[in-house]
Formats: C-alpha cells, sequence, structure tokens
C-alpha cells in the first residue's frame, strides 16, 4: 500500500499555498520535507493527513486509525496527566482494556517518561512535549507516522534520541514523514522533498539529489566574494560554476548534501544570487 | 586578535543549582565562536553574565577590558532567540529607535528592507523578522555579535546569506558568539566551545572537537535486521538512507550481526559534529 500526494496543489484564498506537489511513501520509508518558515512544509503534512482540502490533485492516506500525526505546537492535552494523555488518545485509536495499559506502559518506558506519569502535559518541558506527543502518536502502531518539525529548538542530545525513535518506526514497518528546517537531517532519509514557496525544488534521495546538480563546484579562500554564484563557508567561499569551467583560482571540491540544497535553491533563483 | 569578551572563572549559582561552574571563555576580535550545549547547559546565563546582565557568584567578566557596563554593551550587537523586536512597531520604527538608543547618528536603512519598512513587525513572517533583527543588531557597527540561534527556521539560501554578514562582520574586526543547535552552523564556526551542565566539557576547532572519534558504518541488504540488532544493544545509530552509523567498533559490531544472522559491510570512519557532540555530552553529564 502506498500513499502520498499526486499534482497536489493547496490555496489560501487568492495565496498558493502549495503547487503541484507529487511524493509517494511507501513503508519502511523515511521522507524528510526541508524548508524554511513559510515554505509550505505543514500545508504538505495537513493535506496528507486531510486536514486542508486540495484545490487540486489527490491525497493518498490510509484510514484515520492507520494514521500517528504530530503537529508543529501540541500534541498534548495540557490539563491531562501523562498517563491521561495515552489513555486517551490511544482510546481514540481504538485501544482498550489491558492491551491499552500494556502500549501505555510501554510507551513510558520506551519514551523515558515513567517519572513523570503522573504529570499533567502542560507541565512537562518542552522537550518531554515532544515526546509525550510522539509517544501518543506511536502507541497505536500507525502504518502512516507524520510529524511536523519533531526536531525544531530540540538539542542535539535530544534530536538524536527522536532520530531514534524515527527510525525505529521505519524499521518496524511504518512509512514515515517529517518535516525539519534543519538541511542535515535530510541525510537521514530514503527521500528528501526541498520546498519553497509551496514549490517542490529538488526531491530524490540525498545522494541522488547530490548526483543531479551538475555543473562544478568549488572552494575560493580569497577576502572578497569570487566571480559567479557563491556564498560563504567559514572563512572561504563555496563557487558553483552552472556550466563552464570554475573561475581562476578557485579549487574544485566533492559537493556534500548541504551543498546540492543550496545550489538547488539557487538554480531555483538564478539571477537573483544570495539577495534574498 | 585581541580579547573583546572575556570570562575568567565565572560561576553562577541560583541556590543550590550551578548554572555555570568556573567557565573560562574568551571571544576575540575577528573571530567566529560557537556555544554548543544541550538545553539547560547554561549557555544563556553564560550570555547574560558576559552582557552583565546578572552579576557572577564568582569569578570575573570582562567587556572590552572592563566590568560590563551599559556603555560596554553599547558595543554589542545582540540577537536573542525571540528576536528582541518591539512586534506593535514599524520596521522603520525599530530601526530608528535603536539607532538612537546606541547613540548613533543616521545610518540608513539596508535597501533589503525598504519593501517592508511601514509593516508592523508582528505581521512579517518569521523570516522577514529575523532579518530586521540582524539589520537592527548589525546597525551600530558592534564590535562584539552575540546571536542566539541565529538561523533557526531559515530557508538554505537565507541562511547562508546571514552567515554571510556573520563572517564579513568578523573580517572587519568584530568577535562573534553564536549559540546553535544545527551542527551544519557550528561546522563553520572557527572555534567551538561545548558545555555540559555547567562547564566547558571541550573546545577547540571542529577537528579538536570531533578529534579522532570513529563511528563504524554498516552496509546490509536487510538494514532493518541490522538496525534491530544493534539498535537493541542501545546503541544511538544514526541512519544516512539506507547506511547505519553506529558509534562502536568495528570487531564489535560484526561480531554482534554474525551472532543474529545479519550480513553486513562495516567499515571505520570520522565520526560527524553531531556524533561526537553527543559522545562528550553523554561523557560529561554528571547524572
Amino acid at each position: 500500500m502506498t500513499w502520498g500526494l499526486q499534482s497536489a496543489s493547496v490555496r489560501f484564498g487568492q495565496t498558493p499555498a502549495l503547487t503541484d506537489v507529487t511524493f509517494l511513501l511507501e513503508p519502511s520509508t523515511v521522507t524528510v520535507v526541508v524548508g524554511g518558515d513559510g515554505a509550505g512544509k505543514s500545508t504538505c503534512l495537513r493535506a496528507l493527513v486531510g486536514l486542508v482540502a486540495l484545490s487540486t490533485g489527490e491525497a493518498r492516506r490510509p484510514g484515520r486509525r492507520q494514521i500517528g500525526y504530530v503537529p508543529a505546537t501540541g500534541g498534548v492535552y495540557p490539563d491531562l496527566t501523562v498517563d491521561e494523555n495515552l489513555a486517551f488518545s490511544g482510546g481514540v485509536y481504538g485501544e482498550r482494556g489491558a492491551t491499552l495499559l500494556d502500549k501505555s506502559s510501554a510507551t513510558l518506558e520506551r519514551f523515558g517518561l515513567v517519572d513523570a506519569h503522573s504529570r499533567l502535559g502542560g507541565h512537562l518541558s518542552g522537550g518531554m512535549q515532544r515526546k509525550l506527543a510522539l509517544g501518543m502518536a506511536l502507541l497505536h502502531q500507525p502504518a502512516l507516522l507524520v510529524l511536523d518539525e519533531p526536531t525544531t529548538g530540540i538539542d542535539p542530545l535530544s534530536r538524536s534520541e527522536m532520530w531514534r525513535i524515527i527510525s525505529r518506526a521505519a524499521a518496524g514497518g511504518a512509512a514515515v514523514i517529517v518535516t525539519t528546517t534543519y538541511v542535515d537531517e535530510a541525510q537521514r532519509a530514503s527521500s528528501v522533498l526541498l520546498l519553497e514557496q509551496g514549490r517542490v525544488i529538488a526531491q530524490g534521495s540525498p545522494s541522488s539529489i547530490v548526483g543531479a546538480i551538475g555543473g562544478t563546484l568549488g572552494v575560493a579562500h580569497s577576502a572578497t566574494r569570487p566571480a559567479g554564484l557563491s556564498w560563504r563557508w567559514g572563512r572561504a567561499w563555496r563557487v558553483w560554476a552552472p556550466s563552464g569551467p570554475l573561475p581562476d583560482g578557485v579549487e574544485p571540491l566533492q559537493p556534500e548534501f548541504e551543498d546540492a540544497v543550496v545550489i538547488a535553491s539557487m538554480a531555483d533563483r538564478r539571477g537573483e544570487q544570495l539577495d534574498v | 586578535m585581541f580579547e573583546l569578551a572575556e570570562t575568567q572563572a565565572v560561576t553562577m549559582r541560583y541556590g543550590a543549582f550551578t548554572a555555570v561552574d568556573s567557565v573560562d571563555l574568551t571571544v576575540r576580535s575577528g573571530e567566529v565562536v560557537g556555544l554548543l550545549g544541550a538545553n539547560g547547559a547554561g549557555k544563556t546565563t553564560l550570555i547574560r553574565l558576559l552582557l552583565g546582565l546578572v552579576r557572577p557568584s564568582a569569578g570575573v567578566t570582562l567587556l572590552f577590558g572592563s566590568p560590563p557596563s551599559v556603555s560596554g554593551r553599547r558595543r554589542v550587537g545582540y540577537v536573542p532567540q525571540t528576536l528582541g523586536l518591539y512586534f506593535d512597531m514599524t520596521v522603520r520604527e525599530n530601526w530608528d529607535f535603536t539607532v538612537a538608543a546606541f547613540g548613533g547618528g543616521r545610518a540608513d536603512m539596508p535597501s533589503n528592507l525598504s519593501d517592508v519598512k511601514d509593516q508592523l513587525v508582528g505581521t512579517l513572517p518569521l523570516g522577514t523578522q529575523r532579518r530586521v533583527a540582524f539589520a537592527v543588531a548589525f546597525s551600530h557597527a558592534p564590535d562584539l555579535l552575540v546571536l542566539d540561534e541565529p538561523t533557526s527556521g531559515v530557508g538554505p539560501l537565507g541562511r547562508a546569506r546571514l552567515w554571510e554578514d556573520i563572517r564579513s562582520s568578523a573580517e572587519h574586526g568584530a568577535g562573534v558568539l553564536v549559540t546553535t543547535h544545527n551542527m551544519e552552523e557550528a561546522e563553520q564556526c572557527d572555534r567551538l566551545v561545548v558545555m555540559v551542565e555547567g562547564r566547558v566539557a571541550a573546545e577547540g576547532t571542529v577537528g579538536d572537537v570531533t578529534g579522532h572519534r570513529q563511528v563504524v558504518e554498516v552496509r546490509s541488504a536487510d538494514w532493518k535486521g541490522a538496525f534491530e540488532v544493534l539498535d537493541a544493544e542501545g546503541f544511538v545509530i544514526q541512519v544516512h538512507e539506507d547506511v547505519l552509523r553506529v558509534p562502536s567498533g568495528r570487531r564489535e559490531v560484526e561480531g554482534l550481526l554474525e551472532r543474529r544472522g545479519v550480513r553486513a559491510t562495516v567499515t571505520t570512519v570520522p565520526a560527524n559534529l553531531e556524533e561526537a557532540f553527543v559522545a562528550v555530552v553523554s561523557a560529561g553529564s554528571r547524572g
């Protein structure tokens, strides 16, 4: 069974929020949607789970009880305890009695929430709320896991825990889609969707995106901006020649995924260089 | 290079809790220093000490060679995570107010803000607000820039643009202190300081911090099987496409997979900064 969006567009009044977006989500894969604020990442997920209507195109998703969705903020009832949050959302997804209790306590264990089980959702730290929301979304072992910016603002240690949970869900057979503003996280994806202003500007596995950029990348150690399309990297500059050779004094460099993402964005806005 | 900001064995206690524990930190002219740490590691408290917003329980803080003061703070550009803008004022009003508060003359607003100059800051998209906050912080040509998570929520080109401004300020002699959770951003700093539970647990260049740490890469037709075996052993695994990165030795991982009948190729590779960070934080935690 495959889910996803097919030629999907969303408009809010006159404003296009999503334009002609297509992706497929297979079991045991992680798809990462990357983009800045306002790129259309949340709309993409909301369209997938059916929270916003498509103006054209098609969304394919499993039945409600097969979906686990965590929005960018919230997802936890602040005036319910951790136990009650798990019981409530488990119940909504059709879990009952002893099975629900077993799954709740397994979730508490797995997410390090055992000591916090009687605390109110609203009294947990931001990171713990995220974990609880994820625990609630995973309790019923959904076939499709949809996570909106699960790692924004959390530190690298919590982030690596979060990704451990995501990888476990995928290894266990779920199709997972995650949004992020951190480009380095996209390298963990089987498939990446790079969004800008509601449009897909690059799509594919991280290695295929690197392979597809074309042109030549180089590094220049100069005090001033080198000729051509360039951006800073540390004290040096990265230079991209879409066609033809690199300018004089620029050494060729093997592109990495972060470079490919900048290049894809630049290619999308060619002529404007980095004046964004 | 000379010291713009310096702490010497600075300590900050709140009751029984030690937020910053005997930290030496220096930011020199011309360098970009990255301050890393888990949430609650003491980064924000250290910044507040450096700016003289709180008095240390022990130790010394120097801002431009003197104890922090209002005149010293005038030479600082600070962009907090919350941006520090007036949301019910226009971009132009924010600009004029800050320029006046820092005692500057008539500085011209950057041209890339002219199309939004009459809009209320609170009504702008977050990316644009961040651009305004940066422009305002840079308006008085500060000698020291302190940036708390400068590019959170910014797209790839916007991030490249902000880093160009950061680097250009350093090349004009400013010192820059950046806190970030973004490893890609941390890699662009000249020097890193990693805090764990109020103390400095590691410092130096990216190379110094990653050191000789290694991880192994596991390639298998059955990546799920390999993941399940190694995850059950408690390893914090990064999955990159279908390659597993495991913080362990080659022999140990090979042995584990072999015993469970998972066929895989295992190779040793240098750790990335995130893996090094996780190792430093895990080793440095008291609890």
